[in-house]
């Protein structure tokens, strides 16, 4: 399963090499041709058959959230900020690996046994934590990490399987959508796929916006590994997207309006071919589709995405059926596609 | 088994207090081979008897070392909608949990992790406040249907870290608290192996420590020992934490001192670590020590009691953090200090006089 | 069994002051003990001795239930006869107001507040009093020290139960009838009404200690989540005995736990796993005793714990005595 090695591949937003290089083996023998771009953005052109051809652009990315050594204090352990949006709740006693040499570390918390009880009830700021290297002091330290050095969760991919044949992992916002894309690679269409996968989303759809400029698509879609909220609540509220209910189609986010035409042609696809999918509840996140449908004169743009538990956290949590019912929903889309209007 | 070895299966496994059997095999089988006989006391405390060599004259007496199995964890108290809501068993801050892998025994082992909403959803006023134990949830990936037909109420959780190797011969992971003493006594056993003694030695590795001593206090009522010392694990220097409620960490055994520790036994084992040049520290514990130690102390009528420390970064977290070597080196001062025990030893901590007759 | 239960509950016995309850349970069990000894707490020791199976090892089996309830106790008889008090074990404030209390004698007085400052709020204990009806301090017949605790009248909903004291009167009763309807067993059973549970497992620490058993089944009442807005906690009226899992004082005896599961599990009784956030048992005690006890606690899911009306199902009474006769008819192995 290619989403194990993307998820486990560490790249945090501005430091996407070593998943690029898990994508690019996965899609090299599948693609007409492929560069990178200057921001980092991988490129792939799978061309279509028949005469006036569309220009698609699926776009994927491959950064995921992190964090950055800021400081080595004088007793070796290392003060960090987040790199894209963390809950700084999320961030005590777990494990990370530090730059290309993936140094392990922890980020240690003070022992409950010496808290006042009011300070449990405090949220420890991430101005506050520092990761422990063993490092003694900082020449020690220096050796092993430097300032600037990108830092990661330490997850591995697990199996939990059940009936939604759950699966756990580090970065399946957005790993899962690579891996979607990875798939749809395996097909040709009545138009030139650009599969575009790109980086630094997670710091403001910045890989995005370049790369739709160099193509210029015609038709914009992002895949996502989106937001989940389906757990008991307190008060009865819907939840964002539910695991296990299928892709869920973005009607509006913080970012874009979805194009209507192309909601309708991914709720027609599934629907026709009985595939379960559910709309993503509106207003909430963000996605490279944001960019995508204002590059230049505007691109008709949607989302797709892969349901995720605890997106933006050390483990998130999908279920394979949900993915390959992306994979298959945005098959039967793009068969479709051509015959959607799209003018004016 | 070599320390890290050891270390790394004993610390992988689960043992949450009460349900010890998982590691207490794998520290029967390593104890076994370096003693006499094994046994498993009615709380589950695990009992390794290494006898002492000695001439028909000199009187049994016996030494007790413990050292805690036993991890905190959690347990199922509710399921809900295809999720788990949980309570702890021993002393949790809430603010690790998030974000953390878990194993949830049920009719088999369940992988899982440690949820709450998404922060994407929640108004700022949610994000300032410490996610509270009724909104964290364990998800294990089931539908509600397969979750009721695997998993019940009560079932135990525990938490997942794979043992890591540090910089500078530290290791981090969880259930260091205490398996780390575990390994310390089994390093004792090694030491002793090459040593001559003449009490014997019961090695324990203790249960329910994290929710009130109690393997402890039964195991010492059951063994009767002359002396006892605990082995347990101490608050290591880190940064933001007073130096005066810290030990260093790689700054070898910290020997306890206090109502809690008999002095002479103190004044031997600083000695003993003086004499053979290992690196030491002190350790004042005004009150209660919060160990095994604790309760040892008030069994029958009453034992002379020690307590050795070994400094700990973080604990109660899965990323506890220790030296390696500060294990080695309280195993070797504990075999030290047992094979230095002699009559004149027991005569010096007031214990009763005994015929050589057994 | 009701009446067993009218009487058991309607009888006088804060912590320390259990020989009424005593001698209710006494007089219950004659011709059923083959030894009865009160020890110095004042725990009340029944033995029922085994009959030997060949092929089936004896054990010394210890099942305890409390004697004492909750209760105040007279700290200051002011210059006008009111009666200041403090508490004895878990008693919550808010139960109070309106509350009777009765002394050891029968007489009865009624519990007062000083002047309301905030209505929404109860007060705390300091600001409430007895008055036992005394014109003045000379006729108050009433002393420091002198205990007291709810009257309130057992009253049979069908179904439901309703009782001042179930906490534990309804394990004592559980544990007669039990006696009663075990007509033989393989091993030594001891059944112990024990002492001050409430304030400090007093009674179990040294009766266990006397006893000495292998294993042990404290009998108590346990809350439930089943009422509105409760806390979380997975226990329900009616659903059958709580097999406990957890306590604040102790974790159950993984063996002895499976011991009552697999006997419900071969009668067809229904049951539920307990774990408690608040609260422990005699079986904290007594775990810890000697050497240690194999002990697990079999708890009676109870409505509104330490007030003068709590709530219990008759069903899940019941269940509860065919489980212990169910435990104690057969071989034991953890």
């Amino acid at each position: 399963m290619l989403l194990k090695e993307l998820s486990e591949a560490v790249g945090v937003s501005g430091h996407e090499g070593a998943v690029r290089e898990v994508i690019l083996h996965a899609i090299k023998a599948r693609v007409d041709e492929h560069h990178v771009d200057a921001l980092g953005n991988l490129i792939a052109l799978k061309k279509g058959y028949g005469g006036q051809r569309r220009k698609v652009m699926i776009a994927a990315h491959m950064d995921e959230v992190g964090l950055m050594i800021v400081r080595i204090e004088k007793e070796g352990s290392l003060r960090f900020r987040p790199v894209g949006g963390i809950d700084e709740r999320v961030l005590l006693a777990k494990k990370v690996l530090i730059g290309d040499k993936k140094v392990p570390g922890v980020i240690g918390s003070k022992p409950v046994h010496l808290l006042e009880p009011r300070q449990r009830q405090q949220v420890i700021r991430v101005e506050d934590m520092s990761i422990d290297i063993g490092a003694s002091n900082q020449e020690d330290a220096a050796n092993l990490v430097k300032v600037g050095d990108y830092a990661s969760f330490d997850v591995a991919y697990r199996v939990l399987g059940g009936e939604l044949q759950a699966v756990t992992g580090k970065a399946f916002d957005d790993r899962a959508g690579c891996a979607v894309l990875v798939e749809l690679l395996k097909n040709t269409y009545p138009f030139d796929l650009y599969a575009v996968f790109t980086v630094e989303e997670e710091v403001g759809l910045r890989g995005a916006k370049v790369a739709a400029y160099s193509v210029a698509p015609d038709v914009g879609f992002a895949l996502e590994g989106t937001i989940c909220d389906d757990m008991p609540k307190q008060k009865d509220a819907s939840p964002t997207t539910v695991v296990g209910k299928g892709p869920a189609i973005t009607i509006m986010d913080r970012s874009i309006i979805a194009d209507k035409r192309l909601v309708d042609l991914l709720v027609t696809a599934a629907e026709e071919k009985r595939i379960p999918y559910q709309f993503k509840q509106p207003g909430i996140g963000g996605t490279d589709a944001g960019a995508m449908h204002l590059s230049r004169e505007g691109v008709p743009s949607v989302v797709v995405a892969v349901p995720a538990r605890y997106i933006h956290s050390p483990v998130c949590l999908l279920s394979l059926k949900d993915l390959r019912n992306t994979v298959g929903l945005m098959n039967q889309a793009l068969a479709r596609l051509d015959a959607v209007d799209l003018s004016r | 088994m070599q320390i890290k070895d050891f270390m790394k299966q004993i610390t992988e496994a689960s043992g949450v207090s009460g349900y010890e059997g998982g590691v207490r095999e794998l520290v029967r089988t390593e104890l076994a081979a370096y003693s006499d006989e094994v046994r498993t006391d009615t709380l589950g405390s695990l009992i390794a008897l290494k006898r002492g060599q000695r001439p028909d004259d000199v009187p049994q007496r016996s030494i007790m070392l413990a050292g805690h199995m036993d991890e905190i964890g959690l347990l199922v108290t509710k399921l809900e909608k295809g999720y788990l809501r949980f309570s702890t068993v021993g002393g949790f801050d809430l603010r690790v949990l998030l974000g953390q892998e878990v194993i949830v025994h049920g009719r088999r082992d369940f992988p899982g992790v440690i949820g709450t909403r998404p922060p994407h959803v929640l108004g700022p006023e949610d994000r300032d406040q410490v996610v509270p134990l009724d909104r964290l949830f364990i998800d294990v990936g089931l539908t509600e249907v397969e979750l009721g037909k695997n998993i019940r109420v009560g079932d135990i959780v525990s938490l997942r870290r794979e043992f890591t190797e540090l910089a500078g011969g530290l290791v981090a992971g969880k259930a260091f608290d205490d398996r780390a003493a575990v390994a310390c006594i089994d390093q004792c056993l090694q030491y002793l192996a090459g040593l001559r003694h003449t009490w014997d030695v019961y090695a324990v590795a203790t249960v329910q420590e994290e929710t009130g001593l109690k393997g402890a206090l039964t195991s010492a009522f059951g063994i009767d020992p002359d002396i006892g010392v605990a082995i347990d694990v101490g608050h290591g220097n880190m940064l933001g934490v007073s130096e005066v409620d810290t030990v260093n960490v790689g700054g070898g055994p910290a020997i306890g001192f206090g109502p809690n520790i008999h002095p002479a036994l103190y004044e031997q084992l600083t000695a003993t670590a003086s004499r053979y040049e290992i690196s030491h520290q002190i350790d004042p514990i005004p009150g209660a020590s919060g160990t095994d130690a604790w309760a040892m102390q008030v069994v029958r009528e009453g034992i002379p009691t020690a307590l050795i420390s070994i400094p700990l970064r973080y604990m109660h977290t899965t990323v506890e953090t220790i030296s390696l070597k500060d294990i080695e080196r309280i195993g070797r001062l504990l075999a030290l200090f047992i094979a230095g025990l002699t009559e004149e030893s027991a005569e010096q901590l007031g214990l009763a006089q005994q015929s050589s007759a057994t | 069994m009701k009446e067993l239960i009218a009487e058991l509950t309607e009888t006088w016995g804060p912590s320390g002051n259990e020989d009424a309850v005593r001698k209710v349970i006494e007089k219950s069990i004659t011709g059923h003990a083959d030894e009865v000894r009160v020890d110095a707490l004042g725990n009340l020791i029944v033995l029922k001795k085994g009959n030997v199976k060949k092929g089936v090892d004896k054990r010394r089996i210890m099942l305890a239930a409390h004697m004492d309830e909750i209760g105040v106790i007279v700290s200051h008889v002011d210059e006008k006869g009111f009666l200041r008090f403090s508490a004895i074990g878990g008693v919550f404030p808010p139960t109070l107001l309106g509350s009777r209390v009765q002394f050891g004698d029968g007489k009865i007085g009624v519990i007062g507040r000083e002047r309301v400052v905030k209505p929404d709020e109860a007060p705390r204990m300091d600001k409430m009093f007895i008055d036992v009806g005394s014109p003045d301090k000379g006729h108050v017949g009433r002393r420091v020290g002198d205990a007291a605790c709810f009257t309130r009248p057992f009253v049979d909903l069908g179904q439901r139960l309703v009782a001042k004291a179930f906490d534990d009167r309804i394990g004592c009763a559980v544990l007669v009838q039990t006696l009663l309807g075990l007509k033989t067993t393989p091993h030594d059973v001891y059944f112990v009404f024990t002492t001050q549970e409430e304030v400090g497992v007093r009674g179990a620490t040294t009766s266990a200690f006397g006893v000495e058993p292998e294993i042990a089944v404290a009998v108590d009442v346990t809350l439930t989540g089943d009422t509105p807005e409760a806390p979380t906690m997975a226990v329900a009226l009616g659903a059958g005995p709580a097999i406990k899992v957890k306590d604040r004082g102790m974790l159950a005896h993984v063996g002895v736990k499976n011991w009552m599961v697999s006997t419900a599990e071969r009668l067809k009784l229904p049951y539920q796993f307990e774990v408690l956030d608040a609260g422990s048992t005699d079986g904290m005690a007594i775990q810890t005793s000697r050497a240690g006890v194999a002990t697990g606690v079999l708890s009676i899911p109870t409505r509104y714990v330490h007030s003068p009306s709590e709530m219990v199902d008759y069903d899940d009474v019941r269940h509860s005595v065919e489980l212990l006769l169910g435990m104690l008819s057969s071989p034991v192995s953890l």
